[in-house]
């Protein structure tokens, strides 16, 4: 983990001076900027959409404990089981006892990062449980045995030439160089896993405390799947995902799929309340969720950057990002990439060895201005670094500080400085016989 | 020791006992709250039931989705059967409604109502999947469905090509109303699933290239009657 850096520094120089793959990234996101921008214009006023999606997620973040209670109320009366992690070791240890119990023999995931944080996947497969990624993007990603690359686009840095010799390798399909071809090939192989699965797992994009019921945002399919077939359905998700009201979602819905894809919505966005009720002749019999904390209310403690428990997981400050588009998103090493990753990371993983992040950032401020939910991303950044230098200052921060602070509340010293350093500078250019000070004295007195 | 969940509330009570400033909203008006008034900034769903069916039309457009409207329930049927036939569907699985029964009772092929218990595999293999639908959203170009209204979590989803049909007096005009509609009908006893369908699935994971029909259906056809 001390190492963090180092391994930063030598990944993103090493992306940063490859020009292809840099021209890859930015070719995928050309088509984003355009689609974004089409659906942005469909809105009669972005910034007022941006007000209401901001002022959802803060009332209910401000307001955790209750409406947190809520949701967890009128989840149990929906027939739901309701699961407390502290960390991300009791979120696996609850997962794998579910698992266990139910003798689970396959198990199919639909995309859900939280289970990213805590390291799931490895966690099942130690137990002997053999686990599938459904997600397009995460499916190709587990294939490869990489990380996420992005966390809305997993595997946006693949080529295609990549993934079908990853298929033909795994699957034992003829290559082709259509993308067409090779969802094709996806599709077919996971339809009989979500037949064959016991459980699903899925994340949560909003867990809405007015009526019980998860919200899950998708493209493919896959979650709608996930969350259909298996026997069992466990969601995960931050405790931080909560909104007041059913109504909010008319708002958070549309923003997330136009920030996040420059879609109007995403192809599914799915409510569940539940296990199979009565009268229903389809769907899981248990349905679990797990919320985590790990670390969050260390965030929720910092009144400053609080705000950046409003995030929806849009990625739109990945995309925007300069950093993000030069350095890919392994050479973060973080579950979070981009900006938003930058500014969570040191407060989930110790200021300490993830302060380095702060400075991944131009402090352009496009992040910021392409946040649905308004989170001040680069000033956040800059707190991490004031913060960071206040709470273990280096040698020069203490020294150079330390000795301009002295100085500067002193005008008299500050003067014979001057002085000095105009008696010292022979060799350069002439130097004027006054001061800029004394001049204004002169002038002004 | 206590238990992960009083723990956990206690961090949060304590965390809170500092308060965070207000956001810095931009538009600075009156009352940014969201509430079940129309939200006038959202994209437009239209003024009257007219305009909402236009907007709904486009949008449905965009996003790849077949809207096939016709005058009456006769129609209807007439347009499913052809799609049948067109397509060369074998096997048409469909929820048991007053809407859908008519249609699917013009079919040749095969055609099976699944709302009882049923066979996964069977469900995979249909060629499409009947249904009807809670309400349309013409803002958005969602349909919303529900495992009442269309036969359960997997019938709209696991069959290759996914209809529906329904009436134009269920098109609402955006996401707000839909949702205030969805409260006002189940109250506290909500389907165990709901879910906004907005075009046929999709994904671009492949270099960011569009492609239909990733896990759910790779077409999506509605048929408005009125």
């Amino acid at each position: 983990m001390d190492n963090s850096k180092a391994i930063f520094l030598k990944e993103a120089t090493v992306n940063a001076a490859d020009g292809v793959q840099r021209a890859f990234i930015s070719k995928a996101l050309g088509g984003y900027y355009t689609n974004r921008d089409l659906q942005k214009a469909r809105y009669r006023d972005w910034e007022r959409a941006r007000d209401a999606a901001s002022m959802a997620k803060w009332s209910a973040v401000n307001d955790l404990a209750n409406v947190l209670e809520k949701f967890v109320n009128n989840f149990e009366r929906n027939g739901g089981v309701v699961h407390w992690a502290r960390d991300a070791a009791e979120a696996r240890d609850i997962i794998l006892k579910i698992a266990e119990n139910a003798k689970a023999k396959a198990i199919v995931k639909s995309k859900c990062m939280t289970s990213e944080e805590i390291h799931l996947n490895d966690a099942l497969e130690k137990a002997g449980f053999g686990v599938v990624e459904s997600d397009l993007g995460e499916f190709i990603q587990q294939l490869r045995g990489e990380a996420p690359y992005h966390f809305v686009f997993p595997c946006m840095h693949v080529k295609r030439e990549a993934i079908s010799e990853l298929f033909t390798k795994h699957l034992g399909t003829a290559p082709t160089d259509s993308p067409e071809e090779l969802t094709m090939i996806a599709r077919r192989h996971l339809r009989q896993l979500y037949v064959d699965a016991d459980i699903g797992i899925t994340g949560a994009n909003f867990l809405v405390a007015e009526t019980g019921q998860i919200s899950i945002t998708e493209n493919e399919g896959n979650a709608r799947l996930t969350a259909a077939l298996p026997r069992i359905h466990i969601a995960l998700s931050g405790i931080e995902k909560v909104v007041n009201e059913l109504d909010d979602l008319s708002v958070l819905l549309p923003m997330l799929a136009t920030a996040g894809a420059g879609q109007p919505m995403t192809c599914y966005n799915t409510l569940y309340s539940g296990p199979r009720k009565k009268g229903e002749c389809d769907g899981p019999e248990e349905f679990h969720i797990v919320l985590l904390d790990n670390a969050r209310t260390r965030l929720l403690a910092d009144p400053e950057q609080r705000d950046a428990l409003h995030c929806i997981r849009c990625g739109a400050c990945l995309n925007v990002c300069p950093i993000f588009k030069n350095i890919g998103g392994l050479a973060y090493g973080t579950t979070y990439q981009g900006p938003i990753g930058s500014v969570i990371t040191p407060h989930l993983r110790g200021l300490k060895q993830w302060n380095h992040l702060s400075g991944a950032s131009s402090l352009c401020g496009a992040c910021t201005d392409a946040c649905p939910v308004r989170i001040d991303l680069h000033h956040h950044l800059l707190h991490n670094r004031r913060n960071a230098a206040k709470e273990s200052p280096t040698f020069f921060d203490r020294v150079f500080h330390n000795g301009f602070n002295f100085v500067i509340k002193r005008p008299w010293l500050f003067a014979i400085g001057g002085r000095i350093f105009r008696a010292t500078l022979p060799l350069l250019p002439k130097a004027p016989a006054q001061s800029f000070r004394d001049q204004w004295k002169h002038d002004h007195v | 020791m206590s238990d992960a969940r009083t723990d956990i509330f206690a961090r949060i009570r304590e965390a809170l006992k500092v308060k965070a400033p207000t956001p810095h909203l931009k538009a600075q008006t009156s009352s940014p709250k969201t509430s079940v008034a129309a939200k006038p900034w959202l994209p437009d769903g239209g003024e009257t039931a007219e305009d909402g069916l236009l907007i709904l039309a486009e949008q449905l457009a965009k996003l790849k989705a077949v809207l096939i409207r016709v005058p009456d329930h006769a129609s209807a049927a007439k347009a499913f059967a052809e799609l049948a036939t067109t397509k060369s569907w074998k096997k048409v699985a469909y929820h048991g409604h007053e809407l859908t029964r008519p249609l699917a009772a013009t079919l040749t092929c095969e055609a099976w109502e699944a709302d009882a218990s049923f066979d996964k595999q069977k469900l995979e293999g249909s060629d499409a999947g009947l249904t009807t639908c809670e309400s349309i959203v013409a803002q958005l170009g969602s349909i919303l469905v529900s495992s009442r209204s269309s036969g359960g979590r997997a019938l709209s989803v696991l069959p290759h090509v996914h209809v529906v049909i329904a009436e134009a007096s269920q098109v609402v005009p955006d996401l707000g109303a839909a949702l205030a509609l969805v409260k006002a009908r189940h109250g506290t006893d909500m389907p165990s699933m709901l879910s906004f369908i907005t075009g046929p699935s999709r994904t671009g994971d492949i270099e960011r290239i569009l492609v239909l029909g990733a896990h759910g259906p790779k077409e999506l056809f509605l048929i408005l009657v009125g």
